[in-house]
């Protein structure tokens, strides 16, 4: 059996471990290139030294692919966690709620038609922004009954919300014609326009989201006994569950808009910390950044090397045909200590 | 301490409460008694403002309650609610541990302070063995000490417990309303108490709530509220409370409900 003493030097280990494969695959994912550089080369390249070329294959193209993907991984990651956590529900994820769609439907907008006025490299996050918040308030509203805001309904007005937009998300691919190739692309998910600029936009964004995450952490754990426990203990629920709702649309949409849709990392990397270290959100929303980070830079570095002959594959493609099978694997073996039965 | 003003709440144009009075004195065991469905929770529930009143007022100290933040309640009232399935698989010290949240910055650590206040509350309600177990690997009378453990480490005024033995075994029921009564006098904690168990109010409770038809309809002793009468109208049974001699305590001897009072009793097979 789980107890406690076991779960606090697991902690330790989990972060450590954590830590160690975000370092190594960051290493590998900034020497990668048609040539790989050596470890020596893209370290003296990330110094401003070296040849011409390595400066530019590391800094010019590799890093600004490094930091957007611990960027979005960390943000996607703990978004999920806090999903499971406020709904007490294993499901529960930016996707479930509409929050991936509505963010889609506006990006998907942003590459279909151009308005002459704005360059596309803002309408493209801002009408994502639009729509993902737009999104969660119909949804929230749908789901408002009476004062309360029910889980169940508030999922289920989600799903219902979330197909809606996404048919129409496929009607605009359907439409495009020409741009439908770009459309595609990006909803596989995909890191290759990461560039200094957008890392300007996304970052403060993730950041500002994810402080806000992790200062409400002991909320949430009250919060997961039920609501009417946390007020006990006095949590003003119904505004911090707001708060933390924005929080994850402000970071969904900036994942949607810059990199597409990224699927698996909210819901998976959660779950397989709560496993590991325990529903403590003290511990476990630290974990999911460093985790969520580690595993779509893992993910990153093999869709670059695994298929040569294919270029660099869809990365959205990569966290599930990864994270989807050690899941199931998780899910098999270790149900009981899942906490959700 | 507290005070409640002529307070009323409805819910949907349905009356649940109306015109409560109740003045709670430091350090007394009040139980709030009532049939289902008469309101007592949502009294409860008015008294650390879960629910806010739509006349009248809560006043803790001569405060408004309105006028006061959740977490500023929260360090002055603690609350043992009725059900307590917890799912998550957190360790027994990480529950008892939420009862400092209030006194604790979003930041903030929890100090050694807070370590010891834990560990005291802990003991008190003899768990300290489980500190390192699972919550929801627990029995309900085991979960119960926990979220007791919780409500004492808030270091509370007051503590409302709502129907903490509904639950349990017989002898997990007197082991909880011992350690209240102990908490009680030994550190002079207000307790009230909802409850529709008769005999466990009886050996209690310093004072009686009786609660009809959304209205307080009788306050005072036990023996003054308890009467004949008054269990026939509100509970329609037909009990009666009275000291017995051979047990040397006041005991509800409950007959039979008022309805089927009539009835010819079956005869026994011989």
């Amino acid at each position: 059996m789980e107890n406690v003493a076991k779960r606090r030097r697991r902690t330790i280990t989990v972060f450590a471990a954590l830590f160690i494969i975000l370092i190594i695959f960051m290493v590998l994912d900034l020497a990668q290139a048609f040539i790989p550089l050596s470890f020596e080369e893209a370290f003296w390249a990330l110094l401003g030294t070296g040849s011409e070329t390595n400066i530019i294959i590391v800094w010019k193209m590799n890093l600004p692919r490094v930091v957007m993907a611990c960027l979005i991984g960390a943000g996607l990651a703990i978004s999920g966690g806090v999903m499971q956590a406020l709904f007490r529900n294993p499901m529960a994820s930016p996707y479930i709620l509409g929050l991936s769609s509505g963010a889609s439907l506006g990006a998907a907008i942003g590459l279909t038609f151009t308005l002459s006025w704005i360059p596309s490299l803002l309408l493209i996050p801002l009408l994502a922004f639009v729509t993902c918040m737009a999104t969660l308030f119909l949804v929230y509203s749908i789901a408002h009954v009476g004062g309360r805001v029910p889980t169940e309904t508030l999922l289920l007005a989600g799903i219902a919300v979330g197909s809606f937009l996404s048919a129409l998300v496929s009607l605009l691919t359907y439409l495009a014609g020409d741009q439908m190739q770009g459309i595609i692309y990006w909803t596989m998910g995909n890191l290759t326009n990461a560039n200094w600029n957008n890392i300007m936009i996304v970052a403060p964004l993730i950041t500002a989201g994810c402080l806000i995450m992790l200062s409400s952490s002991r909320d949430l754990n009250a919060m997961m006994l039920g609501d009417a426990h946390a007020m006990d203990l006095g949590v003003e629920v119904k505004k911090i569950r707001l708060q933390l709702l924005v929080a994850s649309a402000l970071v969904t949409a900036a994942a949607v808009a810059y990199v597409g849709v990224i699927g698996f990392v909210g819901l998976v990397v959660p779950h397989i910390l709560r496993i590991m270290i325990g529903p403590n959100n003290r511990a476990l929303l630290p974990a999911t950044l460093l985790g969520g980070a580690a595993f779509l830079m893992m993910c990153d570095y093999i869709s670059r090397v695994i298929a040569p002959s294919l270029g660099i594959l869809p990365i959205g493609i990569m966290t599930a045909l990864i994270g989807a099978p050690y899941f199931i694997y998780l899910l098999r073996r270790r149900r009981s200590e899942m906490g959700w039965d | 301490m507290m005070k409640i003003e002529d307070i009323g709440f409805s819910y949907r144009e349905k009356p649940v409460l109306e015109k409560v009075d109740l003045e709670v004195k430091k350090g007394e065991i009040i139980g709030i008694l009532g049939p289902n469905g008469c309101g007592k929770t949502t009294l409860l529930k008015l008294l650390n403002r879960n629910l806010h009143p739509n006349v009248g007022k809560v006043l803790m100290d001569g405060t408004d309650l309105e006028e006061i933040s959740k977490r500023r309640i929260a360090r002055h009232i603690a609350v043992v609610p009725q059900s307590n399935e917890i799912r998550f698989a957190f360790s027994v010290r990480d529950i008892v541990m939420m009862g400092r949240m209030p006194f604790l910055d979003r930041f903030q650590g929890e100090s050694l302070e807070d370590a010891r206040i834990v560990d005291e509350a802990m003991e008190k309600t003899n768990i300290k063995e489980f500190s390192d177990r699972l919550i929801n690997t627990m029995s309900g009378g085991e979960r119960q000490r926990v979220i007791i453990a919780r409500a004492i480490a808030q270091r509370p005024e007051i503590i409302l417990l709502d129907e903490p033995t509904l639950h349990l075994d017989i002898n997990h029921q007197f082991e909880v309303l011992e350690l209240v009564n102990r908490l009680s006098d030994e550190e002079k904690l207000t307790v009230i108490i909802v409850s529709h168990d008769l005999p466990m109010v009886v050996k209690y409770c310093d004072r009686i709530v009786l609660i009809h038809d959304h209205r307080v309809f009788a306050i005072g002793t036990p023996e003054e509220v308890l009467t004949k009468e008054n269990m026939r109208i509100v509970f329609n049974i037909d009990a009666l409370l009275e000291y017995d001699d051979t047990l040397k305590t006041n005991c509800v001897k409950i007959i039979g409900s008022c309805t089927n009072r009539d009835r010819t009793p079956v005869p026994k097979v011989e």
